[in-house]
């Protein structure tokens, strides 16, 4: 492949690109992003490449199909996902032996093959082509739509699709300053978390004196259960390259870097492959696109440490030191990388930008909230029927986000609490659910944005126990440096854990407040700043229940262990001896035809039992905050059968 | 170097660019507490005891006045009834953990902290560094560092270094605001040096 030389060059291959490209020739692409990999996406590709050669053979005639291994579509839940093109016709849940009859009655015979549909849980509805299904409905995929479209390890793909075009335009029509006022125009917000404008980030490094500048890419998503930059760096890759090279010329960048989990081997194999092959395309490297700017970017991968998504923890660690922040002033854009200005974005905020030089500021702005522009990707997990990754409009209600693309909650339970912005963010209750979703009306209750982490609860959540749970990650993750961080979140989970455990006091809201307070208001960076709203929010929505746990030592949601226990009902258990097989500790004792009791003394409230207890009997019950019954006597025990 | 003028505890300061809010307020005869804070040091910005409220802009915050850098018009107020809260919380998390140490008790009776306020869980060391910085900054061996992150960082002493280097040192030892350093170190060198019970303690010392 020789070099691409100017714009023009890259226009004309596009066109052979796409002249080559038969239109009407199926196309089988199939998700091989990480969620659907562990799905078996693997072998559904083998099945397909197998397939695809025998049908040939037997049919004797030359099937002429593409077969396409795609990023996440996101649709995660319903995995493997493969969508059949040039119909669109998309399949969930799909199995190698569904293989055969998808060549032969969908790519040859072109019939909908109506088991492997999206059926709506509710209408009962099918839907053939992915736009159609509610989950995809009601989205606005811009960063993530292509990424079914595309073999991230495929330039040609990613240029068939516009890709470049931005970069083209910016290196030959716009000087860095007009990209900066771009930028600024279309009011992009950093989408890590903070939410700082993206262009006035640029224009400060730019700024910057100093004629060596470093641009960032952070890869490093910590979260739990987050997954938006993972997609987006398996599945487009050359998104962001792009986005980040039209960064480094506008702020005066030469070397970039990508910092990437090590967690992420499939991201870190793409974007390679990606760097690698824009370096023989002449889309990196020297001389870009003939323009005379030089650009390269490295990858470097994390070891594993949440607070290295942490900007300043961050470039520490790509200076090989140990991730721990610096306090700020100065800031990366004056002080960054080896101590030249740097600047940092999410590896979402770097994916908006060929969007942004593409089609204009007033794209961006056109849509979302007063404060917050454009799309958000959320990794939408937890008690939701559509588990997945979905990009929304800035604006959107949560209502919206967990109803019409999640699909609600899961087995009739009832809606509690949603977590957004990961292990620092806040739970918010049902009463906000009519809320906007966007940076600020976020923080007004007490959650963040973070980087689009999106956990939603059910009934059957403690809220005590989330925020153990989240102060406990923290705990791990916190890299120990400053007081307020390290030690009140040490003092905090202890607290939360005697709470947990029935040992709550009088007085532990309070106190756990004042630890909140010192936390947020003293500690060094914005790990420690934000650790405390797992706990607020918890207090300010759910204070009912910190008290029943301190003052009626009791679990409302049958969660902590230490304050439940099981008892199984004389009156409705009929001796089926189901329960009593399942329990892991033989705590129950019984026989055919007597009573099953639990030994309380041996029950560890693993709750077995009473998943197991058919539910035409109910006869085990979970108990909290009350005395368990006596059991009843030995000689009580024996099941009088009504003679049929 | 320009001056800037800020205001500390509603008196006018004059100070030189680059300085911070502590070396400000110092040259103006104001004084902050602080314990992980050292003249000849980098400023570290961990124990956050220094902590001040600043105003800029209409919004007032916290911050470590050891590491900010002094800004033009800067209100700075040294104790505040949110300032004096915010130590007392942080003296009452380190006191769980150097109870007996002079320098923090000394602070605790200032601001009021309760040596009992939480479950003692004495690790003598509050990592406020000195040792490990000293030891690289100044005597660039590097025989002293942390270890581990979170609740269970400590210090440690790299023994191939600090048997080498450390015993005609120990110029970190009086820094130590705890007595956790001279116990690292006796440890560490019980562990690098295993002494045959029969034989006579060695002269190192």
């Amino acid at each position: 492949m020789p070099r691409i030389n100017s714009p023009l060059e890259l226009e004309k291959f596009r066109k052979d690109i796409l002249a080559k490209k038969d239109p009407d020739k199926p196309c089988i692409a199939v998700c091989t992003g990480t969620g659907c990999l562990a799905l078996g996406a693997a072998k559904v590709v083998n099945a397909f490449k197998e397939g695809i050669k025998k049908q040939g053979l037997e049919n004797r005639v030359n099937v002429k199909v593409d077969l396409r291994e795609t990023g996440c579509p996101g649709f995660c839940e319903r995995g493997p996902v493969i969508v059949i093109y040039p119909e669109e016709i998309c399949y969930l849940q799909v199995q190698p032996g569904d293989v055969k009859e998808i060549i032969s009655q969908t790519v040859i015979a072109k019939k909908v093959i109506d088991r492997l549909l999206f059926v709506d849980p509710t209408t009962g509805l099918k839907s053939v082509h992915e736009s159609e299904i509610p989950f995809y409905k009601h989205q606005m995929r811009l960063l993530i739509g292509n990424n079914i479209r595309i073999d991230p390890k495929s330039i040609d793909n990613y240029l068939a699709v516009g890709g470049y075009s931005a970069l083209a335009k910016a290196l030959s029509q716009m000087n860095p300053e007009q990209i900066i006022e771009l930028v600024k125009d279309s009011k992009l917000r950093g989408r890590g978390g903070a939410g700082f404008p993206a262009g006035r980030k640029w224009e400060f490094t730019r700024n910057s004196p100093g004629t060596t500048k470093y641009v960032v890419v952070n890869a490093d998503e910590g979260d739990p259960g987050a997954f938006m930059d993972r997609a987006l760096l398996e599945g487009n890759p050359h998104s962001v390259l792009e986005g980040l090279t039209i960064g480094a010329f506008a702020i005066g960048a030469h070397e970039g870097y990508i910092y990437v989990r090590q967690e992420y081997p499939l991201a870190v194999e793409n974007v390679t492959i990606a760097i690698q092959k824009a370096e023989e395309y002449g889309l990196l490297g020297k001389n870009i696109l003939g323009s005379g700017f030089d650009f390269n970017i490295k990858v470097h991968r994390g070891a594993g440490a949440f607070v290295c998504g942490e900007e300043t923890a961050l470039l520490r660690s790509l200076e090989g030191k140990a991730g721990e922040p610096k306090a700020r002033p100065p800031y990366p854009a004056v002080k960054g990388l080896w101590d030249k200005p740097t600047n940092i974005n999410n590896v979402e905020t770097w994916a908006n930008i060929p969007l942004i030089v593409n089609n204009g500021a007033a794209f961006l702005t056109s849509i979302g909230t007063e404060g917050s522009k454009g799309t958000k990707i959320f990794s939408l997990v937890g008690k939701v029927k559509n588990t997945g990754l979905v990009e929304v409009p800035m604006g959107i209600t949560l209502r919206n986000i967990i109803y019409q693309v999640g699909g609600g909650i899961p087995g009739g339970k009832k809606f509690k609490a949603v977590q957004t912005g990961g292990p620092s963010g806040g739970c918010i209750p049902e009463e906000y659910l009519d809320m906007q979703v966007d940076f600020d009306e976020l923080a007004k209750v007490g959650a963040i944005m973070g980087s689009g982490g999106m956990i939603v609860m059910d009934e059957d959540t403690c809220m005590v126990d989330v925020a153990k749970y989240f102060l406990n990650f923290l705990t791990d993750e916190s890299c120990g440096k400053c007081t307020p961080c390290r030690e009140g979140i040490r003092q905090m989970l202890k607290i939360l854990t005697r709470i947990s455990e029935g040992k709550g006091k009088e007085g532990d809201i309070e106190l756990l407040q004042n630890l909140s307070e010192t936390t947020r208001d003293a500690s060094l960076c914005a790990l420690g700043g934000s650790a405390p709203n797992p706990v607020l929010s918890t207090i300010r929505y759910f204070r009912e229940e910190y008290e029943a746990h301190i003052k009626g030592k009791k679990c409302p949601a049958f969660v902590c262990k230490e304050l439940i226990s099981f008892y199984i009902d004389p009156d409705k258990c009929t001796a089926c001896m189901i329960c009593l097989r399942k329990c892991p500790v033989d705590a129950i004792t019984g026989g055919k035809n007597r009573i099953h009791v639990i030994d309380q003394e041996k029950c560890t409230n693993c709750g077995t039992c009473f998943e197991v207890c058919p539910p035409r009997f109910a006869a085990v019950r979970r108990l909290s905050g009350e005395p368990v019954p006596p059991s009843i006597p030995e000689e009580a025990r024996t099941v009088v059968r009504e003679s049929k | 170097m320009s001056n800037i003028l800020l205001q500390i505890d509603g008196k006018e300061v004059k100070a030189r660019e680059g300085m911070t809010i502590l070396e400000a307020a110092k040259s103006a005869g104001i004084s902050i507490p602080t314990l992980c804070h050292h003249e000849k040091l980098q400023p570290y910005g961990a124990c956050r005891v220094c902590t001040v409220e600043v105003e800029t802009g209409g919004r007032t915050r916290l911050l470590a006045s050891c590491v900010y850098p002094v800004e033009e018009n800067l209100v700075v107020r040294t104790r505040s009834e949110k300032v004096d809260r915010t130590r007392k919380m942080i003296l009452e998390e380190i006191l769980a953990h150097a109870p007996d140490s002079v320098d923090v008790q000394k602070l605790a009776e200032q601001f009021g902290a309760d040596r009992d306020r939480f479950e003692k869980e004495p690790s003598f060391c509050i990592l406020c560094g000195l040792c490990v910085r000293y030891c690289a900054e100044i005597k660039k061996k590097d025989a002293i560092g942390f270890v581990e992150r979170g609740p269970r960082r400590e210090i440690s002493f790299i023994p191939e270094v600090a048997s080498k280097e450390c015993w005609d040192c120990k110029e970190c030892f009086p820094l130590c605001p705890t007595s956790a350093l001279q116990a690292a170190y006796v440890l560490i060198e019980a562990l690098a040096f295993p002494k045959p019970a029969s034989k006579k303690p060695s002269k190192r010392n």
